[in-house]
C-alpha cells in the first residue's frame, strides 16, 4: 500500500485542489499536502531494507491480463533516493513559486500534483507498460505548466518539448511490446514485467546494426537520451527552461531529466548488457562532447536561465559518463550526480527565479554589483554555484570524482577530455557571478527597490543549502542504501536478474 | 451479333438501366448543384430511381416485397420532403439564400 | 593528551571564527571581528604549539598520530576517511600557518579598522586557516585535494574582496580559474596513484613507492606524479601557470602576505614534499620539476627587475622563490625545499605586511616611483624591511641564506642535479638582490618623490608587533638548518636540527657524493658575493647615479620592452587561449546549435507539415466534396468486386 499511496496520492490531492472551493488558502493547502507526501515518502525511507538488492514493498495487480500487464510497483536502491529528491522538492517548488505564478493556481497546482504522480510513478513502476502509462503522462501536466505559465515563447517551447520527447518515446513502446512478444515465445505467455524481461536472452551480434539486441537497445536508448537530454538531442532544453515559469524549470530540470538517467540505469544497461557494451564508446564519446559542449555553449549564454539550462546539459554529460564507465564507480557517481544536479540545479533555477521576480530581467549584461545590495541572496547563490562546479565538501564534488575516477578506469582517454569540462564548469560559472554580483552597481539594480531575501524565501533556500552541504561531507549516509543494489548491478551485469523481496528462491 | 430484339422486347435490363440512369442524373445534381432546393429534388430523383427497379425486380421475380417496399420509400421521401423544404424556407427566411456554398461554416 | 580533540580544535577553532564571523558580519564591528577571529587563529597556535610539543616528546622512529574521525568515501575499494596525520613535516608547516597566520590576523585588525567589510574579511581569513590546515594535516590525498580546493575559494573571496571594482573580481576568478586547471591534473594525479597502488592514502603510498626508478615517461608513477605536479604549478604558481598570483595583488595586503607568499602557494611544495618517496620514484617527474622550478626563478625574477608596483614586485619575486623550492625538490633535497618554504614564509610575509604598512601609509599609492625617503617617516617598518631584504638576498647569517645556499649547493652536488642548476640558480639569485635593492632604494631610501600635501605616519601598534616578530624570524629562522661545513666552525659544533627532525619523513638521496668543505665554501661564497656585487649595482644605479636606469632602457629598447611587459605572456594567453575559446564557443552556439541541429529538426516537422498540407487539400469540409469521395470510392469498389 505505501508505494501506491505515494504514487497516488499527490493525483489525489490534485483532485483536491481543483475541487477547493476558495481561493484563500489554496496555496497553503497544497504546501500541507506536499509535505504530508514528503512524510510518507521518509516513511517508506525508514521502511527501506538496505540489505538486499531485491525489490521491495512490491505490489503487483493483474491489469491487463491477456497481454500480461499488470499493476507493479516496487522499489529498491537505485529508485529510492529519485523517488525521495522528486518529493523533497515538491514542497520547495511551492513555496518557492509562490508570487512567481499570477494565474490560474488551482490549474497550476493541479499540474503539479499531477506530475508528481507520474514522475515517482516512472521510477516505481516495474511493468513496461505501466511504466510507459507514467513516463507519457509526465508529459501532460509540463506541457501545459510551460504552454499556460509560460514566458513570451512558451508555444514554441511547449510544442517543442513534446514533439522531442515523444518522439522518442514512441520507439520505446514499439520496442516494449516487441519484447512483450519475446517473453510470449520464451516463457509460453506472455508479460510485461520488468522482472520477465530481465530473463529474457536477446540474440545479439556484435558490428550487426540490425540485429535484435542492438535495435531494442538503440530504440530505448533514443527515448532515454531524448530526455536526459545527450548531445545532440538537447535543443529543447534551452528553450523549455527559458520559456517555462520557475516552478516548471526547477521539475524539469530537477527531476524530469533524471527520469532519462533512470531510465537507462533500470532498463538500458541490465535489458541489453551486450549491447552496452559493445556501443558504450558512443555514449562515453557523446557524453564527454555534451561535458565540453554544453560549458562551452553556456559560457557564452547571455540570458542566465539558458545558461544554466546548458550547464545541465554539460552535468546530465557526466551522469552519462558514469552509468556507461559501469564499475562500481561510475553507477555510484552517476546515481549521486543525479541527486546532485536536482539540488543544486533546481536551486539555481530558484535563485533565478527570484531576483526575476525582483527585477524582470534574466539578461547578465543587465546586472552587475548585486552582491552589494542583496548580501544574503549572493551568499545563497554562491554557495550553489559552488555546489555546480563541484568544490570539495560540496555533493557536486563527489558525485563527479566518482564519475571521473569510474571514467578512468575503463576508459583513460575520455577521461582526459572530461576533466576539461571540471575547468570550464568553473568558468561559465564564475564569470556569471562575477559579471552578475560583482562590479559597479547596474542601472537596472539602482532603478528597482531590491529587498535581500524574505522569510519565505528563507525556507526555501535553507534546506536546499543543508542538502548540499550535508550530502557532501556525509556522502555515506545517502550511498549506503543505493550499495546493495548497485553492487548486485555490477557484479551480476551480464545476466541481470531482479527478485521480489520475500519471494528470492522461487523460480517464477 | 446485333440482337434486334433488345430494342424491341423491352425486359428487366431496360428498367435498370433507366433507374440507374435516373440515379446517375440525381447524384450529380447532389454532388454538384449549389442550390439546395434542387438538391432536394435530386434527392428525390435518386428515391424514385431505386423505386424504379424495386418495382422492376418485384415483377420479374413475382414478388411483392419490392412493390411493398417501394410504398416506404415514397413515404420517407415525402417526409424527407416535408423536412428538408421545411427547414430551407425557415433558413431562406433567415439569411435569404439558398446556395449552399453561403453556410460553409464548418471548414477545417 | 587526546589527540583527536586537540587536532579537531586546532582544525575547527577557524572554522567557528568563520562561522561566527560569516552569520553575523553586518552586525559585528571591525575590531570585535577582528579580536573573534584573531583569538581563533591563536587558539589554533597554540594547539599546534602543544601538538608539536607531542610530537617531540614521541621516540624519533614514532613520530607520528594518525587520527580518523569518520568515512567520507567508500565505494567498492575506494575509501576514504576524513583522516588527520601529524608528524615532523607538517608540524613545521602547522606552525608557519598558525603562527604566521596569527601574526597576519594581529595586523589586519589594524590595516582593515576602516573597511566596512572587515567582518566579512576576518571570516575569510579564518576560513582560510581551516582549509589551509586540512590541506596539511590530510592523511590521504583526497582530503588534502578538500584544503586544495579550500584554500583556492578563498584565494579567490579575498582576491576578489573589493569586488565592486570588475578588476579586482576578475583577478579573483583568474585566479580560480587558474588553479582550476592544476586542480584538474590533480584529480587525474588521483585516480592514477589510486588505480595504481589502490590506496590514496600517504602512508600506503609512500610505503608502497617502488625502490626501482620508473624509466619510462608513460609510465603509472610518472605520469601520476606529474599531473600531481601540474596540479602543483597552479597552486604554487609556475610556469605556466603562475599568472594569477601578480594578479592576486588586488586583495588585501596582508591575504598577499598570508595566502600569496607564505602558505597557500607552498602547498605545491609541501604535497611534492609529502609524497616524496613516490616523485624519487619516477625521475624523469623530478627532472621535469627541477627545470620547470629554476626556469620560474629566472623567469619571474627578470620580470621582478622592472616592475613599478610594490606588490607586484614582491609577488614576482615569491613566483621566483617558489621556483627554488620546486628546483630544490626536483633535485632531491626535499628538506633543503621544507626549509626554504620555512624562511621564506617569514621574510616575505614580512615584506609584504611591510608594504602594507607603506601602503597604508602612503594612502593606498602603491607605485614605488612616487615614494622614496620612507625611511625617515617609517622607522620600524623600514628596519624590519631592511632584515627582510637582507634575508631575501641571502646575507649570512640571516635565515635566507642558510635555506638559499642549501637549495643552490644541493643543485650542484645531487645526483638529480648539474652546473646548469646551480649556475641559473645563482643568476636569480643575483636578479633577485638587483631588484629587492631597488625596491628598498626605491621605497626608503634616496629623496621623498611624493607631494607635501601626505603626511606619513608610522602603523599602529597591531601591525608593527608582527613586523618586529616577523624580522626577529627572518633573522634567526635560519639556525635551525645550519650547514655542516658552517657548524663545524662554530663553537659548540651546532648540528642541523632541522636535517635531524625530518629524517623519518624524507628519504635521502642515495649515492650523494661526500661533501666537501672546500667545494661547498666556494659555492656559498660565490653566490653570496655575486649577490652582494648585484645588491651594490642596484644601490648605485638608483640612489648614486639616477639616470642610470633611463639610459640603460633607452639602450636596450626592445629588451626593456619585453621585460616590463612581462614577457606578454598574459596577452599570449588572451588572444591564443581565451579569445580563441570565447569565439568557437559562441559560433559553435549560434552554428551548430541554433543552426545546424535545430534546423534538422525543422526541415523534419516541415517536411511532416508539407505531408500533411498536401492531405488537407482533400479535407476541404464541403459535404458534396466528400459525397463526391464517397460515390468515386464506392463505383470503385464495386468494379474491382464485379471485375474480378
Amino acid at each position: 500500500m505505501l508505494l501506491s499511496s505515494v504514487v497516488f496520492f499527490p493525483a489525489l490531492c490534485a483532485l483536491l485542489l481543483s475541487l477547493w472551493p476558495v481561493q484563500k488558502l489554496l496555496k497553503s493547502f497544497a504546501l500541507f499536502l506536499s509535505l504530508i507526501e514528503f512524510g510518507i515518502s521518509l516513511f517508506i525511507l525508514s521502511q527501506f531494507d538496505v540489505s538486499t538488492a531485491s525489490l521491495q514493498m512490491v505490489e503487483k495487480y493483474p491489469w491487463i491480463e491477456r497481454f500480461g500487464i499488470n499493476y507493479f510497483l516496487g522499489i529498491d536502491g537505485l529508485s529510492i533516493w529519485l523517488v525521495m529528491l522528486t518529493t523533497f522538492l515538491m514542497p520547495i517548488v511551492i513555496l518557492g513559486s509562490w508570487n512567481s505564478i499570477e494565474k490560474k493556481w488551482k490549474g497550476f497546482l493541479a499540474c503539479l500534483f499531477v506530475l508528481q504522480t507520474a514522475m515517482i510513478g516512472t521510477f516505481l513502476a516495474i511493468d513496461a507498460i505501466f511504466f510507459y502509462f507514467f513516463w507519457e503522462l509526465s508529459l501532460v501536466p509540463m506541457y501545459f505548466i510551460i504552454g499556460i505559465w509560460g514566458g513570451q515563447r512558451r508555444i514554441y517551447a511547449t510544442v517543442k518539448f513534446f514533439i522531442y520527447t515523444m518522439l522518442g518515446s514512441v520507439l520505446m513502446l514499439v520496442a516494449m511490446i516487441y519484447m512483450m512478444f519475446l517473453t510470449e515465445q520464451a516463457f509460453g505467455t506472455m508479460s510485461a514485467s520488468l522482472l520477465d524481461f530481465y530473463r529474457l536472452n536477446i540474440p545479439f551480434v556484435g558490428g550487426q546494426f540490425f540485429s535484435l539486441q542492438t535495435l531494442l537497445f538503440f530504440a530505448f536508448s533514443l527515448a532515454f537520451a531524448i530526455k536526459v537530454p545527450m548531445f545532440p538531442f538537447h535543443t529543447w532544453l534551452p528553450d523549455a527552461h527559458v520559456e517555462a515559469p520557475t516552478p516548471g524549470s526547477v521539475i524539469l530540470a530537477g527531476v524530469m531529466l533524471k527520469m532519462g538517467t533512470y531510465g537507462f540505469l533500470r532498463w538500458v544497461i541490465p535489458l541489453f548488457p551486450e549491447a552496452t557494451e559493445y556501443w558504450a564508446w558512443l555514449f562515453i564519446f557523446v557524453a564527454v562532447l555534451g561535458i565540453v559542449y554544453g560549458a562551452l555553449v553556456a559560457m557564452v549564454q547571455t540570458d542566465i536561465k539558458k545558461l544554466v539550462a546548458y550547464s545541465s546539459v554539460s552535468h546530465m554529460g557526466y551522469v552519462i559518463l558514469g552509468l556507461f564507465s559501469m564499475n562500481s564507480f561510475g553507477f555510484t557517481g552517476g546515481l549521486y550526480q543525479m541527486l546532485n544536479h536536482g539540488v543544486s540545479t533546481g536551486a539555481l533555477f530558484l535563485l533565478v527565479g527570484m531576483i526575476y521576480e525582483r527585477t524582470h530581467s534574466r539578461e547578465i549584461s543587465k546586472y552587475g554589483g548585486l552582491a552589494n545590495v542583496l548580501p544574503f541572496y549572493s551568499i545563497g547563490f554562491f554557495i550553489v554555484t559552488l555546489s555546480s562546479i563541484a568544490v570539495p565538501l560540496t555533493n557536486g564534488f563527489v558525485g563527479e570524482f566518482l564519475i571521473l575516477l569510474g571514467s578512468y578506469a575503463s576508459n583513460p582517454v575520455f577521461t582526459y577530455v572530461a576533466v576539461l569540462g571540471v575547468v570550464l564548469g568553473a568558468v561559465y560559472m564564475l564569470w556569471m557571478f562575477k559579471r552578475v554580483f560583482f562590479g559597479p552597481e547596474s542601472v537596472l539594480i539602482k532603478e528597482h527597490p531590491l529587498h535581500d531575501l524574505s522569510v519565505r524565501e528563507y525556507f526555501v533556500l535553507v534546506p536546499l543549502v543543508v542538502l548540499i552541504f550535508w550530502m557532501g561531507v556525509f556522502p555515506k549516509q545517502f550511498l549506503g542504501f543505493s550499495k546493495t543494489s548497485i553492487d548486485h548491478l555490477v557484479a551480476h551485469r551480464s545476466d541481470y536478474i531482479l527478485m521480489v523481496q520475500g519471494q528470492e528462491g522461487k523460480q517464477p | 451479333m446485333y440482337n434486334l430484339n433488345w430494342f424491341s422486347q423491352i425486359g428487366l435490363q431496360h428498367y435498370l438501366l433507366l433507374s440507374s440512369a435516373l440515379f446517375i442524373c440525381g447524384m450529380a445534381g447532389v454532388l454538384l448543384r449549389k442550390n439546395a432546393i434542387v438538391i432536394l429534388m435530386s434527392i428525390e430523383l435518386m428515391l424514385n430511381a431505386v423505386n424504379i427497379s424495386f418495382v422492376a425486380f418485384s415483377h420479374y421475380q413475382s414478388k411483392l416485397e419490392g412493390q411493398i417496399m417501394v410504398f416506404f420509400v415514397m413515404t420517407i421521401a415525402a417526409a424527407e420532403a416535408a423536412v428538408g423544404l421545411a427547414i430551407m424556407v425557415s433558413i431562406f427566411k433567415r439569411f435569404r439564400e439558398v446556395n449552399i456554398r453561403f453556410f460553409e461554416r464548418l471548414k477545417g | 593528551m587526546n589527540h583527536p580533540l586537540l587536532i579537531a580544535v586546532l582544525i575547527l577553532a577557524p572554522l567557528i571564527g568563520f562561522l561566527i564571523n560569516g552569520l553575523r558580519y553586518q552586525k559585528n564591528s571591525a575590531n570585535l571581528s577582528g579580536i573573534l577571529a584573531t583569538s581563533a587563529a591563536v587558539l589554533s597556535f597554540f594547539v599546534s604549539v602543544i601538538l608539536v610539543s607531542e610530537i617531540f616528546s614521541l621516540p624519533q622512529e614514532s613520530r607520528k598520530i594518525v587520527v580518523q574521525f569518520f568515512e567520507w568515501i567508500h565505494v567498492d575499494s575506494f575509501r576514504v576517511n576524513f583522516g588527520f596525520l601529524l608528524d615532523p613535516l607538517n608540524s613545521i608547516m602547522i606552525l608557519i600557518i598558525t603562527g604566521v597566520g596569527s601574526l597576519i590576523h594581529l595586523f589586519s585588525i589594524g590595516y582593515m579598522s576602516h573597511d566596512h567589510g572587515a567582518a566579512k574579511y576576518f571570516a575569510y581569513l579564518n576560513l582560510f586557516l581551516f582549509n589551509m590546515l586540512i590541506l596539511v594535516l590530510a592523511d590521504n590525498l583526497l582530503v588534502m585535494f578538500v584544503g586544495w580546493e579550500g584554500v583556492g575559494l578563498c584565494s579567490y573571496l579575498l582576491i576578489g574582496f573589493w569586488f565592486k571594482d570588475s578588476q579586482k573580481a576578475a583577478a579573483g576568478m583568474k585566479a580560480f580559474v587558474t588553479n582550476r586547471v592544476g586542480d584538474a591534473a590533480f584529480l587525474l594525479g588521483i585516480f592514477i596513484l589510486f588505480l595504481t597502488f589502490g590506496t590514496v592514502q600517504f602512508s600506503d603510498l609512500v610505503a608502497m613507492a617502488p625502490s626501482v626508478a620508473e624509466v619510462s615517461w608513460w609510465g603509472p608513477i610518472t605520469l601520476g606524479t606529474l599531473f600531481l605536479f601540474v596540479g602543483a604549478t597552479g597552486k604554487s604558481a609556475q610556469i605556466p601557470l603562475y599568472v594569477w598570483l601578480p594578479d592576486a595583488m588586488a586583495g588585501p595586503t596582508p591575504v598577499s602576505a598570508l595566502i600569496h607568499a607564505a602558505t597557500m602557494v607552498t602547498a605545491g611544495v609541501y604535497m611534492i614534499i609529502r609524497l616524496n618517496p613516490l616523485f624519487l620514484a619516477a625521475p624523469n617527474t623530478m627532472a621535469v620539476i627541477a627545470v620547470i622550478g629554476v626556469l620560474t626563478a629566472v623567469v619571474a625574477a627578470c620580470i621582478g627587475l622592472l616592475q613599478n608596483d610594490i606588490k607586484k614586485i614582491l609577488a614576482y619575486s615569491t613566483v621566483s622563490q617558489l621556483g627554488y623550492m620546486f628546483l630544490a625538490c626536483g633535485v632531491g633535497a626535499f628538506g633543503a625545499a621544507l626549509f626554504h618554504l620555512m624562511t621564506h614564509a617569514f621574510f616575505k610575509a614580512l615584506m609584504f605586511l611591510g608594504s602594507g604598512s607603506v601602503i597604508h601609509a602612503m594612502h593606498e599609492e602603491q607605485d614605488v616611483r612616487k615614494m622614496g625617503g620612507l625611511k625617515k617617516y617609517l622607522p620600524i617598518t623600514h628596519a624590519t624591511f631592511f632584515i627582510g631584504w637582507l634575508a631575501i638576498i641571502g646575507m649570512p647569517p640571516f635565515a635566507g641564506f642558510f635555506s638559499k645556499d642549501e637549495i643552490l649547493g644541493m643543485s650542484f652536488q645531487s645526483p638529480y642535479g648539474n652546473a646548469a642548476f646551480w649556475a641559473l640558480g645563482v643568476f636569480g639569485a643575483i636578479l633577485t638582490a638587483f631588484y629587492m635593492t631597488r625596491l628598498m632604494a626605491l621605497t626608503f631610501w634616496g629623496k621623498a618623490r611624493f607631494s607635501d600635501k601626505l603626511h606619513p605616519h608610522e602603523s599602529p601598534w597591531t601591525m608593527t608587533l608582527p613586523l618586529c616578530v616577523l624580522a626577529f624570524l627572518s633573522a634567526v629562522g635560519g639556525w635551525i638548518g645550519i650547514p655542516h661545513v658552517i657548524g663545524e666552525l662554530l663553537p659548540g659544533h651546532p648540528e642541523n636540527f632541522l636535517e635531524k627532525f625530518l629524517e623519518h619523513s624524507i628519504l635521502p638521496i642515495l649515492d650523494l657524493p661526500k661533501a666537501m668543505p672546500t667545494m661547498e665554501y666556494l659555492l656559498m661564497g660565490t653566490s653570496v658575493l655575486l649577490a652582494a656585487l648585484s645588491a651594490y649595482f642596484a644601490y648605485t644605479m638608483y640612489l648614486l647615479k639616477p639616470e642610470w636606469p633611463k639610459k640603460l632602457a633607452d639602450k636596450f629598447r626592445p629588451l626593456h620592452e619585453l621585460v616590463s611587459n612581462k614577457f606578454y605572456v598574459d596577452e599570449i594567453y588572451e588572444s591564443s587561449l581565451i579569445q580563441p575559446l570565447i569565439q568557437l564557443s559562441k559560433n559553435i552556439w549560434l552554428y551548430v546549435d541554433v543552426n545546424l541541429i535545430d534546423k534538422t529538426t525543422y526541415v523534419v516537422s516541415d517536411l511532416t507539415k508539407g505531408c500533411g498540407g498536401f492531405v488537407r487539400i482533400l479535407q476541404n469540409g464541403n459535404a458534396q466534396t466528400y459525397a463526391t469521395y464517397i460515390s468515386i470510392g464506392i463505383v470503385l469498389i464495386l468494379s474491382i468486386l464485379l471485375m474480378r
